[in-house]
């Protein structure tokens, strides 16, 4: 599954920076995401931790800086490259982002329907099997608008996985779902670092992120404050840090 | 005053510029590879099929009431004859044309600014970056394809609904048989007239496309900005419709005069 030798990081940030107008929103970002592993990224709204994910996947290019993905400057790709490369992971967005005109299961056989030349029986199978993973198995007919928010976030997750990407970048799992769909995200999220899949998460859910994260790092006006194990950004020095990981904020 | 002039007029040109390069683009992402044909049909099939209620409809009713006028004009000069080819000639040199392609730009131009609105603001075009798909392409370059393959056929509709409702206009007050009122209408019209005038419909679907697309795609600011973009998209597109339709008229006429 992993493209590179398991040494290489999956995701690296090179002194990323980036501004809305005269807002900067990330200040000379590096990071490191180790194949195969559980990264979270914490901090306060609007610190810039969503920005940071778009960055991964190329959504948004830097002012300044490099991002490699598998060893490729994402923000230096341009058409069929860059597609190669987002190829390679998986998007859940903050609000789903369903494509709103097809069923559910018509959205997680999407990417599927773009990049492989399965016939339409093996489409519909796999898709099933993804939205089974996340318990919406009978819901493949159903048009997004007809389910709830937790479902949706559900059916993003099942889009996101449709390719078995490498990598999944992962927009706060828990925010508007109840305690146990979010507990059975995380759960599901670990089951697929255990496979092998690299997971970014981006998350104010200071337990789903111990439950997920091998690393964590912290976020605040665009600079990383913090970054380490659960335990070590515990022992920070820095006030804010501990505070935000004695939290039970649930996003 | 002046100054403020002149920054609307910038603006408004730094605007079209921006509108034409996006339309550039997409003309030349058409020829390269992956094609999208099959998206392509699909929003043929939704932005022409589904139009030829209105256009037949509209075509129709039009027809009557140029025949309606058309009579009233050329009766004083005992000319009733003439109203089938007037009538013709009429529809299918600007009528037919130009009414299909402000009808198309209300119903099409509104339905793209807000679909691509809406797919804007739920970040669904970033989902299908994000599923490796080049949104520009698949939403934009379809959509736009599909307006300028659209708009000829729906206008030959238009034109003959046009005609066949100036016939019952006709046949219901001088009672002139289907043969005659066809015969004197076609005999007038040469490919010279028909083929031009139908082609530069493209060219309308080109900017119905092309403005919606672009307004979608820059749609900010939530539910509001849908609403803004499809009202702008069916304003904008007319306006370009209109204006640009006077110079391709002058250059149908520079390049097939009209013979006295």
């Amino acid at each position: 599954m992993n493209q590179n030798d398991d040494a290489s990081p999956a995701v690296r940030l090179e002194g990323v920076t980036k501004a809305f107008k005269d807002h900067r929103v990330l200040d000379n970002i590096t990071l490191e995401v180790a194949q195969g592993k559980g990264f979270c990224l914490l901090g306060r709204s609007g610190t810039g931790k969503s920005v940071t994910l778009r960055h991964i996947i190329g959504l948004l290019r830097p002012d300044s800086g490099h991002v490699y993905v598998h060893g490729k400057d994402v923000a230096a790709l341009r058409g069929r490259e860059l597609a190669e490369v987002r190829r390679s992971m998986g998007f859940l967005f903050q609000n789903s982002a369903l494509f709103d005109s097809i069923s559910v299961g018509e959205n997680v056989a999407f990417p599927m329907r773009r990049h492989t030349d399965w016939p339409d029986s093996k489409i519909r199978e796999v898709a099933r099997a993804k939205l089974a993973d996340v318990d919406l198995e009978k819901d493949y007919d159903k048009m997004p608008a007809d389910l709830s928010g937790g479902m949706k976030k559900r059916a993003g997750l099942a889009r996101a996985m449709a390719l078995d990407p490498d990598i999944l970048l992962v927009d706060e799992p828990s925010a508007g779902l109840d305690p146990i769909t979010s507990a059975e995200i995380d759960a599901l999220l670990v089951k697929l670092k255990k496979k092998g899949t690299t997971i970014v998460v981006v998350t104010h859910n200071i337990p789903s992120a111990r439950h997920i994260g091998d690393e964590l790092a912290m976020l605040h006006e665009g600079r990383i404050i913090a970054q380490g194990t659960a335990e070590e950004l515990d022992r920070s020095d820095d006030e804010m840090v501990r505070a935000f990981m004695r939290s039970e904020g649930s996003g | 005053m002046t100054e403020r002039l002149g920054l609307l007029i910038l603006s408004a040109l730094a605007w079209v510029g921006e509108v034409a390069l996006f339309g550039i683009r997409a003309i030349g992402e058409a020829f390269l590879p992956p094609y999208e044909w099959k998206e392509v049909a699909r929003h043929v099939f939704e932005i022409g099929w589904r139009s030829v209620p209105l256009i037949a409809l509209s075509g129709f009713a039009i027809g009557v009431v140029l025949s309606m006028h058309t009579r009233a004009s050329l009766e004083r000069f005992g000319a009733e004859a003439m109203i089938p080819a007037g009538l013709a000639i009429a529809l299918i040199r600007e009528t037919g044309p130009l009414v299909a392609g402000l009808l198309i730009s209300g119903r099409v131009g509104a339905g793209i600014g807000a679909e691509l609105g809406a797919m804007k603001v739920t970040e669904q075009i970033d989902a299908l970056e994000a599923v490796a798909v080049d949104s520009f392409k698949f939403l934009a370059v379809t959509r736009i394809l599909a307006c300028i393959i659209a708009m000829p056929l729906l206008t030959t509709i238009m034109d003959f609904c046009g005609i066949f409702g100036g016939f019952v206009a006709e046949a219901s007050i001088s009672g002139m048989s289907p043969q005659l009122y066809f015969h004197r209408a076609f005999s007038a019209i040469e490919f010279s007239d028909f083929i031009p005038a139908t082609l530069k419909t493209a060219v309308f679907g080109l900017i119905i496309g092309t403005v919606a697309s672009y307004l979608g795609f820059n749609t900010t600011q939530g539910t509001e900005g849908v609403g803004r973009a499809s009202t702008r998209s069916v304003v904008l597109a007319s306006i370009c419709i209109i204006l640009i339709n006077v110079v391709l008229v002058k250059f149908i006429f520079f390049m097939f005069p009209v013979k006295a």
